[in-house]
């Protein structure tokens, strides 16, 4: 049973069923507020979706300097396993942890409907359960959820494998190369703009987004430390 | 310590699609301004900094935006500063 941490900011609105498809998969979830520092020897911390401090300045601009996301950052340099869902993504954007940043929608409306999602990454600590290909049907609810990266980057992203979402059949905000989720170097961070939280059982319209909760699980403590050296070592031949 | 006031305007990057200036655009079309031929939108912000001097008003603002005001990825800034005495 992995320990999860998810964090509450002022504006967090999905942090109830993000703790509860946490606990729904087997994971032990407890809230951290963003003024505590103590993350609770967490195996896996969830930044949910919402509204941090309104959004203002920029989606996740303030909330990236909170107090906890030090030991966030910490916890993630250290190989531990961070999961950021949408305005979690665009947090873990603006605190550097992920590359790029997430822009208002080409199309400039706000964005809550399903969108279509091929699974492209499956070495990571939320997507080992899925099959490389898999397309999934997840919601999104984002008006900032277009996201951007210097064409190099871009590049480097789909030449080191590190796109773990895309969006297929359509491109709903207008993302660099469909991007609907990516992961850091080390694989260990994961920013996606879908909420697998809100498809995660049939009374949900659908259960595409459980197996992002149950992936955390499935995943052995000890196990990790070593995908993650392996991984470098296979990028560093690249 | 003198006041002074710097003025920040942060802009999405050129190479950046601007959804927001290109409805702008649209609008001013539409009411007849046919002259306009690209509209950008980007925020202005305005501080009251206390500084020895203009310079470093200046390098601290500079400092402001480069951690929070602006997002590099995304977004260029200009600042401008007034005030402090001798002028």
């Amino acid at each position: 049973m992995k320990r999860v941490a998810v964090i509450v900011f002022p504006g967090s609105n999905c942090d109830a069923e993000t703790l509860a498809a946490a606990q729904a998969a087997g994971s032990d979830g407890y809230f951290v507020w963003h003024r505590d520092t103590d993350l609770r020897q967490a195996d896996v911390v969830i930044l949910p979706g919402g509204f941090s401090y309104g959004d203002y300045l920029r989606s996740g601009a303030i909330a990236r300097f909170s107090k906890v996301m030090g030991a966030v950052t910490e916890h993630a340099r250290a190989g531990g396993a961070v999961l950021g869902i949408c305005n979690g993504f665009q947090i873990l954007c603006e605190a550097g942890l992920l590359p790029g940043g997430l822009m208002r929608n080409a199309g400039l409306r706000f964005l809550s409907r399903p969108v279509w999602v091929r699974v492209e990454q499956t070495d990571t600590p939320f997507t080992c359960l899925y099959d490389k290909g898999e397309v999934l049907e997840v919601p999104v609810a984002h008006g900032d959820g277009r996201y951007v990266v210097e064409p190099r980057t871009a590049a480097e992203l789909e030449a080191t494998d590190r796109v773990v979402w895309r969006y297929v059949r359509d491109n709903p905000n207008g993302s660099t190369h469909e991007i609907a989720g990516v992961t850091n170097a080390s694989r260990n961070v994961v920013g996606i703009m879908p909420h697998p939280e809100r498809r995660d059982a049939p009374a949900l319209g659908g259960q595409d987004g459980a197996r992002v909760f149950h992936s955390m699980e499935a995943r052995h403590a000890t196990q990790h430390a070593v995908d993650v050296r392996a991984v470098d070592d296979r990028h560093l031949r690249v | 310590m003198s006041a002074f006031r710097v003025e920040v305007r942060v802009m999405p990057r050129a190479a950046l699609l601007d959804p927001q200036g290109q409805a702008v655009e649209h609008a001013l079309h539409a009411l007849g301004f046919g002259e306009v031929a690209r509209v950008r939108m980007g925020k202005h912000l305005v501080l009251e900094v206390k500084a020895a001097s203009r310079d470093e008003a200046l390098a601290r603002a500079r400092a402001m935006c480069d951690r929070l005001l602006a997002n590099p990825v995304t977004e260029d800034y200009e600042l401008a500063v007034e005030g402090g005495a001798a002028r």
